[in-house]
C-alpha cells in the first residue's frame, strides 16, 4: 500500500474518520474527522489525487464547539447528517446548511462520556454507547427531533462500539467487559433487548473489544480486541445456511431467535498491540485493522466465502509506521475498493491506496 | 478525611542508581528505569515517596513487554494510588494494569481537571532529579 494524502490540521490525536456515502464518488471524495482537539474537521478532495504539491484536498469545515473529545462521528446513510459521539456525554446531529455545520439535535442522557454513535440502515435510528456501561436507543419522530427508545443495560463495563447491521434493524455492542452484545426489537416493538452475548465462551475475546464491523450484506462480523485478535462471526440470520446438524438443533430456537451468530474464524499472531479498530470493505471483501503498534494490516480471505461453515482468511498487506505512533481508525472508501482512510494519535489522517 | 496509615514506617531512600547492568540484559535496564520513574512518585495521602513508604521496592518490579505496562508485585498494603485506584494484592494489580492501558479512559480521565492537577503534584519529585 503506499499513502497518498497526509491531512494536517487536527492539533492533537485523530480519534475516528468517516467517508461521507454519497457525497463520495470517483473525483470528488468528502471525509471527517474528529479527536481529542476538541473539533470535528470535514475535507474534500479527490481520491485520484498522489502528489501533496499539486493536492486538491482541503479542510473545508470546522466543528469547533465541543467542550471535550470528540470520540467518533459517523454520516447518515443517505449523507446529509453527521452525528458525533463527545466525552461530554452529549451526541449530537450536525447539517451542512451552505458550508457551516449547524448542530440540529442533541442527545442527552449518558452520565458520563459517550464513546460511540451510529445510524440504523433506515437513517431513523441512532445508537449510542459510553462508559456508563449502557447503550441507548433514539429514533427521529419529526424532522431533526430524536426520542430515546430504549436504553439497554447489560454490558458489566464501559462500552466502546455500537453498530448497526447493514440491512436488518439489529445492534451490535462492544465493550470493556471482553464482551460483544446483540440486541434486536422485541416481538411487540415497544423495546429492545439483549439476543445474544458473544464471550469467551463461544470463542470470543479474552479482553476490551474495541470496534467490530459487517461485511457488505451483515452476513458476516469481524470484531478487533485488546488480546490482539481479530474474530470473525457468522451474522448470517437464516439459519438454513448453516449446517443441517445445528438447523436440527436449532428448531425450536428458530422462532425465538431467528438471529444465531457463532464463530468462524480467530485472526492470532498477526498484531503486537491493541487493536482500536477494524473495517470490513463493503466491495473488495478485504478486511483493514488499525493497531497500537502503529500499523495497518489488510487481510483477504483464502476460501469460498459461499462455505459458509468455516472461514479462512490470510494476511494480505502490511504499512509498518502508518502513524508514528497508534493507529486509532480505519475506515474504507464507500466506491473506490482501493482507498483506506486511517486516523493516528500523531494528529495526523492519511489516505491510503492498495496496491495490488 | 482520616488518614488510613495516619503513623506510617518510613524507610530509607535508596541511593539512584547511576552504573546500568551489561548490555543483553534487557529486562534488567528497564526494571531499573521504572524503579527510578516510580520511586519519587509521592502518595496524595502523605509527603513521603512510595518507596519511603514501603509501597514499592526494587524486589518487586518486573517489566511486562508485551503490555507495556509495569506491574509491581504485592508487597502493598491497602492505600490510594494517584486519583482514585485501591491497590490490594496481586488480582488488583490487573484490574488496575487493565485500565492504565486503556489509553482512551486514562485520556478521558485527565480531562477531569482535578485528577490532572493530582497526577502532576504526585510526579513533582520527579523534576529535581531532572
Amino acid at each position: 500500500m503506499e499513502a497518498i494524502q497526509e491531512l494536517e490540521g487536527h492539533t492533537d490525536r485523530v480519534w475516528s474518520v468517516a467517508w461521507n456515502p454519497v457525497a463520495s464518488s470517483s473525483n470528488r471524495s468528502v471525509l471527517a474527522s474528529c479527536g481529542g482537539d476538541k473539533t470535528v474537521r470535514i475535507w474534500e478532495g479527490d481520491c485520484s489525487d498522489s502528489s501533496s504539491s499539486s493536492s486538491s484536498w482541503n479542510c473545508k469545515a470546522v466543528i469547533d464547539s465541543f467542550k471535550r473529545t470528540v470520540r467518533s462521528c459517523h454520516w447518515s446513510p443517505d449523507g446529509k447528517l453527521l452525528a458525533t459521539a463527545c466525552f461530554d456525554g452529549i451526541g449530537a446531529v450536525w447539517e451542512d446548511v451552505g458550508g457551516d455545520y449547524e448542530c440540529v439535535a442533541t442527545l442527552e442522557g449518558h452520565e458520563n462520556e459517550m464513546k460511540s454513535i451510529a445510524w440504523s440502515a433506515s437513517g431513523t435510528l441512532l445508537a449510542t454507547c459510553g462508559r456508563d456501561k449502557s447503550v441507548w436507543i433514539w429514533e427521529m419522530e419529526a424532522e431533526n427531533d430524536f426520542q430515546t427508545v430504549s436504553v439497554l443495560n447489560g454490558h458489566s463495563q464501559d462500552v466502546k462500539t455500537v453498530l448497526f447491521h447493514p440491512t436488518e434493524d439489529i445492534l451490535v455492542s462492544s465493550s470493556y467487559d471482553n464482551s460483544i452484545k446483540v440486541w434486536a426489537p422485541d416481538p411487540n416493538g415497544d423495546d429492545w433487548s439483549c439476543v445474544q452475548t458473544l464471550a469467551e465462551p463461544n470463542q470470543g475475546h479474552s479482553s476490551t473489544v474495541w470496534s467490530v464491523a459487517f461485511d457488505a450484506d451483515g452476513k458476516r462480523m469481524v470484531s478487533c480486541s485488546d488480546d490482539l485478535l481479530l474474530v470473525v462471526w457468522d451474522t448470517s440470520t437464516n439459519p438454513l445456511e448453516s449446517s443441517w446438524l445445528s438447523f436440527i438443533i436449532l428448531l425450536p430456537l428458530i422462532f425465538k431467535f431467528c438471529l444465531f451468530r457463532k464463530h468462524l474464524c480467530t485472526l492470532s499472531g498477526y498484531h503486537e498491540r491493541t487493536i482500536y479498530s477494524v473495517h470490513w470493505s463493503r466491495r473488495s471483501g478485504l478486511i483493514a485493522s488499525a493497531a497500537g503498534d502503529d500499523a495497518i494490516r489488510v487481510f483477504a480471505e483464502a476460501n469460498d466465502p459461499s462455505y459458509t461453515s468455516r472461514a479462512v482468511f490470510s494476511m494480505v498487506g502490511k504499512q509498518q509506521k502508518a502513524h508514528s505512533t497508534d493507529v486509532n481508525c480505519v475506515r474504507w472508501h464507500p466506491k473506490d475498493d482501493d482507498i483506506l482512510a486511517s486516523a493516528g494519535d500523531d494528529g495526523l489522517v492519511k489516505l491510503w491506496r492498495i496496491l495490488s | 478525611m482520616a488518614l488510613q496509615n495516619a503513623n506510617p514506617v518510613i524507610h530509607e531512600r535508596k541511593a539512584t542508581r547511576r552504573q546500568r547492568p551489561s548490555i543483553g540484559d534487557e529486562s534488567a535496564v528497564e526494571e531499573i528505569d521504572a524503579l527510578e520513574h516510580l520511586r519519587d512518585i509521592r502518595d496524595p495521602e502523605h509527603p513521603y515517596s512510595l518507596e519511603q513508604l514501603n509501597v514499592l521496592a526494587e524486589e518487586g518490579i518486573e517489566v511486562d513487554d508485551k503490555q507495556s505496562s509495569v506491574l509491581t508485585l504485592p508487597r502493598l498494603r491497602v492505600r490510594k494510588i494517584p486519583g482514585k485506584l485501591f491497590v490490594c494484592g496481586s488480582w488488583i494489580i490487573l484490574a488496575v494494569n487493565k485500565q492504565l492501558n486503556d489509553k482512551e479512559r486514562v485520556v478521558a480521565a485527565m480531562e477531569n481537571p482535578y485528577l490532572a492537577q493530582t497526577v502532576r503534584d504526585c510526579l513533582a519529585p520527579l523534576e529535581e532529579y531532572e
